[in-house]
């Protein structure tokens, strides 16, 4: 099914949909609120004050512009007879706290200010996106609940201590599968039930209408930095762009301010864990089909009774069984590719990353770098390819040690 | 649209001059067995309309006590299929009371639309509460439902203002039900006043019947609010007994026992 689209930029409609995804599926109770948050987050975009607030803080306190980052030694490892094509990274892993998902808590959390929400409340899974929440809330001084499932709290101690030690409380969840999907729904549980004084930061460009939207325009700064950059470095923009896909946040960053450059061909790259073929994996796009849940319409995996699967991935900030809505639209429309690296191709990438280039990347971008790996030997030589590198690996060199069979 | 069991059932209620009791259970809970049997007795026990959950894995409006009863019902391998199967049953026993699926949309979605609704109705369902489809999102379900001459009972919360209630009533049909908390099931209760209030509020925009539900657990509390409202939905303090101990017959017959402690207490309400 392929639409003709004139422009790829201007989704959502006013009602929150891209194509028949998006939307706002969500309790009567909430409802008021989401449209409370869309009109406030609509005067905000228009407010020069709020995107000067944006930017201070983005350059002093996140430390943006992310640098554009050649990379030299991995452009060697492809080349053929010297010639190949040329890796770029973009450099998100350098932010405060080690990853994009501070862009998107910045944003919200001087939204929530402005709205005068005095209390906060988030999902994590892997607890990347949880930090960042709470080191935003510290910053502004506002009250914060972190949603974990239980299973992620006891894999990823090291982030729970850190939002402790920034003031949130964690709360473990034990409904369900215990994982992300569930921490969302409790995080929507308490939000029904404490609609009057709390605001929701969701982590990714999912959820109903305005979040998927929001969260995009918060992490678009990824890709209106890298655009800039790529320009003065190389003269031109990049022939490809590839970055990796759980819910889609730093994905959609990178790549919405370049949907309607034709010329540059995207990847997204999805979680397939122990292989597609399996059914242990995380790739809602490639190994799902549409349905509804918290709040949008988009791929998800599920049963042939509708019900949720769990999703699996060696990359817990991957692991979530749906992906935002734009991303389904954009597989719909064939404007992004999708595809999918394994838990093993990951962990390759995650490797060659650290002893070729004295980065060690989160395993999430080593999903990205995987499908860069495996498709540097078709690429033409002086074929520019931009990866997103969004996350640092620090929080990952337990669980790799332990794939790896060393015991730290 | 024309009428409906709904419409008759709140119809005699209203002659009768007494309010009515709405029972919640999720379909399949603890296991299929049970829950046929658990629903073929519920109108003798004083269940004078039925509803069924239909379970998910993410219900995300409702508490623990719920959350448990659908991973009771899936885990007794419980399917869309199955439901409506089990209201096909208990329709050839009893062709008056009214049967209301409730749940999320996604089991639906997957079914596919028409297919759900065609089947929902020659099974014998009556009406459909969706909690995930908001008036904003009439056009997946809501509207189809009501061409096929199902009821599309929506839920009005205390954060649906003035402002917002006529866009919330007016695809509503069969009654309206008011979640008289804003929160998740089976958890906190409203005042008898605020209740009240709130009904006399609804009353002022709709001519429909109103249902009130949420954290109304003992006789006293349906009591309170059978004084007010056209009906009291129990949920949460029958499916708690479903997760108790003993056997699966022996923990419907602690339900069956409440539902007619409440009964009582509705029927008696405005004596």
């Amino acid at each position: 099914m392929t639409e003709i689209v004139n422009s790829f930029r201007t989704g959502p409609d006013e009602r929150g949909h891209f194509g028949i995804f998006g939307g706002r599926y969500v309790a009567e109770t909430l409802m008021p609120l989401i449209l409370e948050v869309e009109k406030a987050y609509a005067a905000a975009k228009a407010d020069p004050e709020f995107q000067r607030e944006f930017d201070y803080y983005a350059r002093h306190y996140i430390g943006r512009p992310s640098p554009l980052y050649f990379a030299e030694r991995l452009t060697a490892h492809f080349a053929r007879n010297g010639k190949g094509p040329k890796l770029y990274f973009k450099r998100d892993e350098l932010n405060h706290t080690g990853s994009h998902k501070i862009n998107n808590c910045l944003g919200q959390a001087l939204l929530a200010r402005r709205m005068g929400k005095p209390r906060i409340i988030a999902e994590t899974g892997a607890g990347q996106h949880g930090v960042a929440v709470a080191t935003v809330c510290a910053l502004f001084n506002l009250p914060c609940t972190v949603y974990m499932g239980a299973v992620d709290v006891a894999r990823q101690a090291p982030n729970v201590f850190r939002m402790k030690l920034l003031g949130a409380e964690v709360r473990p969840v034990t409904s369900g599968s215990s994982t992300l999907k569930d921490a969302m729904n409790e995080a929507l549980r308490d939000w029904v039930a404490n609609v009057e004084d709390t605001y929701y930061i969701i982590g990714t460009v999912a959820g109903p209408h305005p979040y998927p939207a929001m969260v995009r325009d918060f992490q678009s700064v990824i890709g209106n930095e890298a655009r800039a950059q790529m320009l003065e470095a190389e003269g031109r923009l990049p022939d490809s762009l590839v970055a990796c896909i759980g819910g889609g946040s730093n994905a959609m960053g990178l790549f919405h301010p370049f949907l309607d450059d034709r010329e540059v061909a995207i990847y997204g790259v999805e979680a397939a864990g122990l292989g597609i073929e399996t059914g242990k994996h995380a790739a809602s796009l490639t190994g799902g089909e549409p349905g509804v849940l918290h709040g949008n319409r988009t791929y998800l995996l599920q049963d042939e009774d509708g019900q949720i699967i769990e999703a699996h991935s060696i990359s817990a900030g991957l692991d979530y069984p749906g992906i935002g809505p734009e991303h389904a639209w954009l597989k719909e429309t064939g404007r992004v590719t999708y595809v999918s690296a394994t838990d093993d191709e990951a962990l390759e990438a995650f490797q060659l990353c650290a002893r070729l280039e004295g980065i060690i990347p989160a395993l999430e971008p080593a999903h990205a770098l995987a499908h860069v790996i495996r498709m540097a030997p078709t690429l033409p030589d002086g074929h520019i390819v931009l990866m997103n590198m969004c996350g640092r690996g620090d929080k990952d060199v337990f669980s790799v040690a332990e794939r790896l069979g060393v015991t730290l | 649209m024309t009428e409906t069991r709904i419409d008759r059932r709140f119809a005699a209620l209203a002659a009768e001059g007494r309010a009515g009791l709405i029972t919640f259970v999720t379909a399949g809970d603890p296991d299929l067995d049970t829950s046929a049997r658990i629903l073929a007795e519920l109108p003798a026990a004083g269940a004078d309309i039925i509803e069924l959950g239909m379970p998910f894995t993410d219900p995300m409006a409702d508490g623990p006590v719920i959350q448990a009863g659908n991973q009771r019902a899936l885990a007794a391998g419980t399917t869309l299929p199955k439901i409506l199967d089990m209201v096909r049953r208990f329709r050839e026993q009893d062709g008056e009371t009214p049967i209301v699926l409730m749940g999320y949309y996604n089991p639906i979605h997957k079914y596919r639309v028409p297919r759900f609704l065609a089947d929902a109705k020659a099974a014998g369902v009556d009406g459909l509460i969706v909690v995930d489809l908001p008036p904003e999102e009439d056009g997946e379900l809501c509207e189809p439902a009501l061409a096929a001459g199902l009821n599309f009972i929506r839920l009005a919360t205390p954060t649906t203002d003035d402002r917002r209630l006529p866009a919330v009533l007016r695809n509503t049909s069969g009654f309206v039900y008011y979640v008289s908390v804003a929160g998740i099931t089976g958890t906190k209760s409203a005042t008898a006043e605020a209740t009240r209030d709130a009904v006399a509020r609804l009353k002022r925009h709709t001519t429909l019947p109103v249902g009130v539900g949420f954290g109304i657990k003992t006789a006293e509390q349906a009591a309170a609010v059978a004084r007010h409202a056209d009906a009291a939905v129990v949920g949460s303090a029958l499916v708690g007994l479903l997760g108790g101990a003993g056997t699966a017959d022996e923990r419907a017959d602690r339900l069956l026992g409440l539902v007619r402690e409440l009964s009582r207490a509705v029927k008696e309400a405005r004596r």
